[in-house]
């Protein structure tokens, strides 16, 4: 940490390797960037800090050349430029990693290199180079395997290769650890760090903010498109982050209180075992559990252990194979389907909020009437109830403070953190005697996270029995009453949130299911290999 | 059976292979890109009625695969500035092609009807160089797909286009060339039908086959070398129900068997759908192969 500082000091003086002045971004009915200014020394770690629709994502797309700037002047080392496009952008330098990873599922990972590289002579020789880099970095990949059937953390792991082989002089992350697991947000914080120590400078967007807090040395605070602040992140608290970033005071979520539980279980899955429909799905293996209402029973594990699985079965996407499987209230629910086990108290929120929780195109009333119309009773005699249905979305909207401008808006016009506080907030308001949900801040910030977490604890507070199903530990040691891990389609022992050690998670999570005492190198082993 | 009629076979299933084989290779490179066009028909009656009228009257076969060829392109054309520049609705602008199509030519070929033209001169082996280009078609399209640079941001723009425009490819600009090249293929194939396979205009003469092209492409999940299976399939069918019809009934252990001529036409295009469908229900295939983003119109934001 000592030799980045004293990179700092001895470029502090130095030419800028990127300063921004005055950018001003117009969309239709906001102002997305409204007189940015922004200076990136070269190699150093600077973080973008700032809440969905704070602008961050437009001004870094500025600066990569996916959009024009209204106005504003951008200088590359000192010289102004204007960044044509992405392709213009690489040949300055810049590499740039998306958040919504900008890969083609349907080609193999040395392809979807081959495609972000504009030069053919940077093609020559590719596939040996990409391992070769993969190697040097340690980033494992294979360049044969087609990405569809890739873990998130391989995927972004091509991103990051595809960069590094034109060796940029800035790299841009854009929210790049929202959906890795703590092994693999550590790995990429160990590349990260040789970068910046090799020169390349680093612009990393999130609003994780104890990683800012490990990882950056600079610090810029956007709030409504706007800079409201510039700090060095490792002299601040996390909670004074995030209320430079949120411009008021941040509530943290209150305890869940927990050790009131009683009454019988409210969801009880006995026995369950699922084939996967997936080609490269993980199968279920006998999954027992229950929870009890007012209980949050957090599922740890990491991405593509069988949660999109459990998932699908808890919902009734896929039924079980025997009705007495999965029991909501008493009542056998296996063999039903998701429509009938919402009717007996049993509501969802899954994993991918574009396309599955919510329809795109259709407003937030009608994406509040698909879900809500059995428990709400939004629908009449075949026909909708539309006064009813506006209403209750607009419920929705005030109680969870979704920014939007209204019932009639589109799914697709909201931010990712406002449409999951809708989505949450649909499910959370037809009070479900039994509620699962899956990632449920994925890719969301701070105040939206919080918000959610909040309505999550009220709600087993009022009695519902509520399953996290979650890859982020912080998330569930802060809300879970107990925990389970999901490795490779078998779930491990529930345990109480307090006898849980994050070690012991960690080696439940790479598949070692005995109890602690097994080597700890096989453990690892078992992790990186499901992990890979 | 003597060589002579094994030959003879085979040339024929040639000729009745080699309009769907183009018309569908054109329409596999549009698809790839991600667009949509059911327009197949409609281009290929105009190609046809387009190469006819100009062989007609310059004399000039050549000319007339030329003129047909630019004709397909110049539907496809039409095409491509309403879904790609003003976002209309590709299933129904392509119906709407079709449409148009089949009416323009039936319009323009009234006075060609009963007229014949020499057709295309044989080059090799009995065929024109159609029938060749055909299948060198077919290759070089599977070649520039799977193996060059172009293919591949092809297949990108297919698979994602918000992804291919993040990285900086030019999604519509691709999307108008594969479009085009999938005109021209179309009216190449309506050249065949008039200039090689009929040598005469007739209203609607391509009786579906754009229809069964664009099936084609579905059913070979976006490979083109399951188009020349698919293709010669129907083509072997087409020719063996003519042979079955000219032979009027054939014999069943000695009792005539009786089939109605409408059942026999039929046979090629429901055997080729029945027998593709059969192949190609792997559904990791068709993930991998189908384009993601078919018929999705883009719009670049900022």
């Amino acid at each position: 940490m000592t030799g980045q500082a004293e990179t700092i000091k001895a470029t502090g003086t130095a030419v800028p390797l990127l300063s921004l002045t005055g950018i001003v971004k117009q969309f239709p009915g906001t102002l997305a960037n409204d007189h940015v200014d922004l200076t990136v020394l070269p190699g150093e770690i600077h973080a973008l800090l700032g809440e969905n629709g704070a602008g961050k994502s437009t001004l870094v797309k500025i600066i990569y050349g996916v959009l024009k700037p209204d106005a504003g002047e951008i200088r590359w080392q000192g010289q102004p430029i204007v960044v044509q496009n992405p392709n213009h952008a690489r040949r300055l330098g810049i590499g740039m990693v998306f958040q919504h990873f900008s890969l083609f599922e349907a080609l193999t990972v040395a392809e979807n290199i081959a495609l972000g590289l504009t030069d053919a002579a940077d093609r020559k020789g590719l596939r040996a180079r990409i391992v070769e880099i993969a190697r040097s970095y340690g980033l494992h990949l294979d360049p044969d395997r087609a990405v569809h059937d890739l873990s998130v953390g391989e995927r972004q792991r091509i991103e990051i290769v595809r960069c590094l082989l034109q060796k940029p002089k800035l790299l841009i992350m854009d929210e790049p650890t929202s959906v890795l697991t703590p092994q693999e947000v550590e790995r990429l914080f160990e590349t990260l760090r040789r970068l910046a120590k090799e020169g390349c400078a680093i612009l990393y967007i999130s609003h994780k903010l104890e990683e800012i807090r490990a990882l950056c040395e600079r610090a810029t605070v956007m709030r409504f498109g706007k800079v409201v602040a510039h700090c060095d992140p490792r002299q601040e608290t996390a909670k004074r982050l995030a209320e430079m970033m949120i411009g008021t005071e941040l509530k943290a979520a209150s305890h869940h209180a927990r050790g009131e539980v009683n009454g019988g279980p409210r969801l009880e899955v006995r026995a369950l075992s699922l084939k996967s429909e997936q080609q490269f799905g993980t199968d279920l293996k006998d999954i027992s559990f229950a929870v009890k209402g007012g209980e949050i029973l957090g599922i740890g594990g990491i991405a593509g252990n069988g949660q999109a699985e459990l998932m699908a079965a808890l919902s009734g996407e896929m039924p079980a194979a025997a009705p007495d499987a999965i029991v909501i209230d008493g009542v056998a629910a296996g063999r039903l389907g998701p429509r009938e086990r919402r009717a007996l108290g049993g509501c969802f929120v899954p994993e991918e909020r574009n396309g599955h929780g919510a329809v795109r195109d259709m407003s937030l009333s009608e994406n509040a009437f698909l879900s809500g119309h059995v428990r709400r009773a939004l629908a009449r005699n075949g026909l909708i109830n539309s006064g009813k249905t506006a209403r209750f979305a607009d419920d929705v909207i005030r109680s969870f403070d979704v920014r939007t401008t209204g019932p009639s808006a589109e799914a697709r016009s909201l931010s990712g953190g406002n449409l999951q506080k809708f989505l949450v907030g649909r499910e959370v308001k037809q009070s479900p005697s039994v509620l699962v949900v899956c990632q449920p801040t994925w890719g969301v910030d701070a105040g939206a996270a919080a918000a959610i977490h909040q309505a999550l604890i009220d709600l087993a507070d009022n009695g519902t029995a509520v399953v996290v199903i979650s890859q982020d530990l912080d998330e569930i040691f802060a809300l879970a009453d107990r925990i389970a891990v999901i490795a490779e389609g078998r779930l491990s022992q529930a345990m109480p949130i307090g006898e849980a050690s994050i070690e012991q998670i960690g080696l439940l999570m790479g598949g070692t299911h005995g109890a602690p005492g097994e080597s700890p190198a096989a453990s690892v082993e078992g992790r990186d290999a499901a992990s890979a | 059976m003597d060589q002579a009629i094994i030959i003879s076979f085979v040339l024929s299933v040639m000729t009745a292979s080699t309009p769907l084989l183009l018309a569908a290779t054109g329409e596999l490179v549009t698809e790839k890109s991600g667009v949509l066009n059911l327009g197949v028909e409609g281009m290929m009656l105009v190609g046809a009625i387009v190469g006819f009228a100009t062989t007609v009257h310059t004399g000039s076969a050549l000319l007339g695969v030329l003129a047909a060829l630019l004709a397909g392109a110049a539907m496809a054309l039409i095409f491509a500035i309403l879904t790609l520049t003003f976002l209309a609705n590709q299933v129904a602008t392509g119906l709407a092609l079709t449409i148009f199509g089949t009416g323009l030519s039936a319009l323009v070929g009234a006075s060609y009807v009963g007229t014949a033209v020499e057709g295309l001169p044989k080059v090799l082996f009995g065929h024109d160089a159609l029938v060749y280009l055909s299948l060198i078609a077919v290759f070089a399209v599977a070649w520039f797909l799977r193996r060059s640079h172009r293919g591949l941001v092809l297949r990108a723009v297919g698979d994602s286009h918000d992804a291919a425009h993040a990285i900086g490819y030019p999604v519509v600009l691709i999307r108008y060339l594969a479009t085009l090249f999938g005109g021209a293929m179309c009216g190449l194939a309506g050249a065949y039908m008039s200039l090689a396979y009929a040598t005469s205009w007739a209203e609607n003469m391509t009786a579906g086959r754009g229809w069964i092209a664009l099936a084609l492409v579905v059913f070979a999940t976006w490979r083109p070398i399951w188009l020349l299976v698919g293709a010669y399939l129907f083509g072997g069918i087409m020719y063996g129900s003519l042979a079955i019809q000219a032979a009027g009934a054939i014999s069943l252990f000695g009792y005539p068997l009786v089939v109605p001529s409408q059942l026999v036409s039929a046979l090629p295009y429901v055997a080729t759908i029945a027998v593709l469908v059969a192949i190609s229900r792997d559904r990791a295939k068709i993930r991998m192969n189908a384009p993601a983003c078919l018929g999705r119109s883009f719009h670049a934001a900022g």
